[in-house]
């Protein structure tokens, strides 16, 4: 007695991927993890300038699965290679990961292991995390690109160019044999005589067989946006607060990206004079000089009316300084803010202050304040882990208009 | 390797080993072999080799986890994966050299033996199990897809149900007794002190039992008292529950027996080997790949390596000196003592009884201890310490590596806390993980659940209810000693 062999069938192979339901119900729970800890993920610098469809890896805490074990304060039992003697280290402990910052190992119990997700995803969760549902409707504006016609359905009515020469000609044939039925039926015994006769006779059009296409109006939306980056290069601006504005402008430009077709950026870098530089430049360009805000605005103005006229662009831009602005340039960089917040869907002014930075001058912050236009923000960022929460508030900012504009076409109010 | 081979090969050398199977007169289940590839293997190592089975996360956890170390060579795919079912179910994979199939055949046939032999598989009922584990999935699949429950809410109760599952009794064959069993238990002890304090007329206090208190005496099956003593849990609940833990109970034997199992089939795989005749070219692959699996690994314990080595210890002891496997004939005799042994011992028994100081250096056994962030060894099996580092692995092989729970009380007349007590014995628990373990047993339990053991040498308490954790003040006070004011 033999045992059974079932040979290998390789459709079998396709078939038993059995696993598919419970690694794609994982996948579930690991997002849902990361989407807890996104705060902490956006705060990681390995995301920030990187290609759409790179893998990043990133550490969550991960979903362990918790049972009864003994601690790792016990002694082990393991074998070694023929001459072990006491005091030899043999491996090290494993330890649960832990990410960044070189505080790890004081806090007990807090598990991370690393999961690898595209960018692409990473971006996705983060704006699940913002829960703006109606973000899209109308902060965005939607630019008719094209108007054409559509055809849907007929209609009895209509000029000779649109005739539905098809279903015409059906209800032609339709209308005639309900009519031979009708006089069979009442006319039987004349039938056979004037059936001959019928058949050659015409059976013409009638007004009635007459069917016209229905057309519809058809308008494509096209949207595209620009976002404008205006970064202070001057000499007071260091590592630290570029790395925090580009991490803003970052997942500013990911945000935008998310929610139009087709997006634009442009970097304006300044210090005393403004102008438009490369992406690399950008943020990699040394710093020097003093700074004078005005120039960046008037440069970022000059762009707009040149190349993306506001009606047929979503513009956003945002600003990124330590406030320490020349004290008479101060009232034409006021004014050169309400221009661009006419022209701007949304325009920030974010000012980077490290806590322990040293600063000079006025902040502009306070002049800021006295700026009333709706979709002007400002906001203060101060450390890594400030980023998120300053952009999420960025953002409810446009939702509020998103609100109030509603508002403005609501009968009731 | 370098052989091309068919599966008509394969049943051609099956056959060779079938015979010389019936000759050693080990005594298998009719054995079924599937032949698969990679990632079918991947599938079944999954799901525990079990062609049906329900499903849940954490085994798509566990085959990504297994894909990617497989992916990344970080780990190989073992060469067999057998279930403990009548008949007997095993992979082959497809892209194994003809010698590595032959071995695994072999040896597969050597854990069939034990799987129908060994005292701790007795009650899996391997005739059924496929066909139950079928019904479990069909039945778990049923809530999921069921309006009224769904996904999120089985996955509650099988996130909590896994967390407990090894939660259980230790020797499956030891019968418990029933309630009523218990009541007379407890009625006759009682009766026996009663005339042990009349003959010798002490005067302490006399205690009745209180035969109303659930559990009357600790209980270990932490998922079946739930089930049977938490009146609020729906009937599927309380399915998923039995489901979980019956899963739970059939791999049991397992873990009970990795050590002496594994030893087993590798002493089995070589004896039939040797006794085949190979070729040259697949005599020499064999006694690589052989070495290759039963060679110690440094820092860790190979099951297959101390297996094997206990079972040539015993045979040694038995003929009275070491016996070249490649010469020498095996004797009748000893056959049967060693037929004795696979079915009456377990892991635990199986090391004491059978792992004595020779076998302990020659395997270069020592205790490691944890210091900073390494392990630094803390003893060698030398004279005086050999017994300590041969108690230590007694007591970290099988379930007695998983810390062991009671059920004390669960006050049914009254709050309905459910007490549950750490036998502590040295070890402590993880703390994370016991408050985290602590919150699914609060889920399936519905009340208050109080965890006592041991922590820094203090008496503890944690206690999870619908505020959340808490725990007691012993622990806190070993943690932030007081200070003496003057």
């Amino acid at each position: 007695m033999g045992a059974i062999f079932r040979p290998y069938s390789p459709s079998d192979s396709l078939q038993s991927d059995r696993s598919s339901g419970d690694r794609q119900r994982h996948r579930e729970k690991l997002r849902k993890a990361l989407k807890e800890n996104i705060a902490d993920v956006i705060s990681e610098q390995s995301i920030i300038g990187r290609g759409a469809d790179s893998i990043v890896k990133v550490p969550i805490r991960g979903i362990k699965e918790f049972r009864f074990v003994f601690g790792q304060n016990t002694p082990k039992v393991a074998q070694g290679d023929g001459n072990s003697e006491p005091g030899q280290k043999v491996g090290k402990i494993q330890q649960d990961r832990k990410p960044g910052d070189g505080e790890a190992g004081n806090m007990p119990g807090e598990d991370y292991y690393e999961t690898e997700v595209s960018l692409e995803e990473l971006v996705e969760i983060m704006f699940e995390d913002l829960e703006l549902p109606d973000l899209e409707s109308k902060p965005l504006r939607a630019i008719e690109a094209e108007y054409t016609h559509k055809r849907s359905g007929t209609k009895r009515v209509g000029i000779r160019a649109h005739l539905d020469r098809k279903k015409t000609a059906k209800n032609r044939i339709k209308r005639k044999f309900a009519k031979e039925k009708v006089e069979k039926d009442h006319l039987a015994k004349e039938a056979a005589l004037q059936s001959e006769k019928k058949a050659s006779e015409r059976f013409p059009f009638d007004q009635r067989d007459f069917r016209y296409h229905r057309h519809k109006p058809d308008i494509r939306y096209e949207s595209n946006a620009v976002v404008i980056c205006i970064m202070d290069t001057s000499g007071s601006m260091n590592v630290m607060k570029k790395y925090l504005a580009r991490c803003f402008f970052f997942l500013l430009y990911q945000f935008v990206r998310l929610k139009y077709q087709q997006t634009e950026l442009v970097f304006i870098a300044h210090d005393t004079q403004a102008k438009e530089v490369s992406e690399d430049d950008f943020f990699h360009r040394g710093e020097s000089g003093g700074t004078m805000i005005s120039s960046g605005y008037q440069k970022a103005l000059d762009i707009i009316h040149d190349r993306f006229d506001p009606s047929l662009w979503n513009v956003y831009a945002f600003h990124c300084s330590d406030g320490d602005n020349f004290q008479e340039d101060i009232p034409k960089t006021l004014a050169l803010t309400k221009e661009l917040c006419a022209a701007c869907n949304l325009f920030g002014y974010g000012e980077i202050k490290p806590t322990g930075g040293v600063s000079w001058g006025t902040p502009m912050l306070k002049h800021f304040d006295d700026i009333s236009e709706k979709n002007f923000t400002t906001l203060g960022i101060s450390s890594k882990s400030d980023i998120w929460p300053k952009f999420k508030a960025f953002l409810s900012r446009d939702r509020q208009k998103a609100e109030s504009s509603i508002n403005v076409f609501d009968p009731t109010s | 390797m370098g052989r091309s081979y068919d599966v008509k090969e394969l049943q051609k050398w099956e056959a060779r080993i079938f015979e010389k199977v019936q000759e050693f007169g080990l005594d298998c289940y009719p054995q079924e072999f599937e032949i698969c590839d990679h990632v079918q293997m991947l599938s079944m190592m999954t799901y525990h080799g079990m062609p049906s089975h329900y499903p849940h996360w954490s085994f798509g956890k566990s085959f990504e986890r297994t894909k990617t170390y497989y992916d990344h060579g970080l780990q190989g795919i073992p060469y067999e994966m057998v279930i403990n079912s009548n008949p007997s179910i095993a992979g082959l994979m497809r892209d194994n050299s003809l010698c590595l199939q032959i071995l695994t055949m072999a040896h597969v046939y050597g854990h069939n033996d034990f799987f129908k032999n060994n005292f701790t598989f007795r009650h899996t009922q391997a005739d059924l199990v496929v066909a139950r584990f079928k019904s479990h999935a069909d039945r778990i699949r049923g809530y999921v897809e069921d309006p009224s429950i769904g996904q999120d809410a089985v996955e509650r109760i099988i996130d909590a149900a896994h967390a407990l599952s090894f939660q259980c009794h230790r020797n499956q064959a030891i019968k418990r007794l029933d309630r009523s069993e218990q009541i007379d238990r407890a009625i006759t002890k009682n009766e026996e002190e009663e005339k042990q304090r009349k003959a010798t007329q002490t005067k302490t206090k006399e205690e009745t039992p209180d035969l109303f208190k659930i559990p009357l005496e600790p209980d270990a099956n932490i998922l079946l008292f739930i089930r049977d003593h938490n009146a609020r849990l729906a009937e599927w609940e309380k399915d998923v529950l039995t489901i979980v833990h019956e899963e739970a109970l059939y791999f049991q034997p397992q873990m009970e027996t990795k050590i002496i199992n594994e030893g087993w089939a590798c002493y089995w795989h070589r004896e039939i080997m040797n006794s085949l005749d190979l070729p040259t070219d697949i005599h020499m692959e064999f006694l690589v790949r052989h070495n290759q699996v039963v060679r110690p690994i440094p820092g860790d314990l190979n099951p297959y390596n101390i297996g094997l080595a206990l079972w040539d210890r015993i045979e040694e002891l038995e003929v009275g000196r070491a016996r070249d496997h490649n010469e020498d004939k095996q004797q009748l005799d000893t056959r049967e003592a060693l037929f004795e042994i696979r079915e009456v011992d377990r892991d635990s028994s199986f090391i004491r009884r059978f792992m004595d100081r020779e076998t302990m250096e020659k395997l270069d056994l020592f205790e490691a201890a944890p210091e900073h962030q390494d392990w630094v060894i803390s003893k060698i099996s030398d004279d005086e310490n050999w017994k300590a580092i041969r108690n230590l692995l007694v007591n970290s092989v099988g379930l007695t590596s998983i810390p062991f729970i009671q059920i004390t009380d669960c006050n049914a007349h009254g709050s309905q806390t459910l007490q549950m007590r750490h036998e502590f014995d040295g070890r402590e628990l993880e703390a994370n993980y016991a408050e985290k373990t602590l919150e699914h047993i609060y889920t399936l339990w519905g009340r208050k659940v109080v965890l006592e053991t041991t922590m820094n040498n203090n008496k503890t308490r944690y206690s999870f209810d619908n505020s959340g954790l808490s725990i007691s003040a012993d622990l806190i006070d070993s943690m932030y000693p007081a200070f003496d004011y003057p």
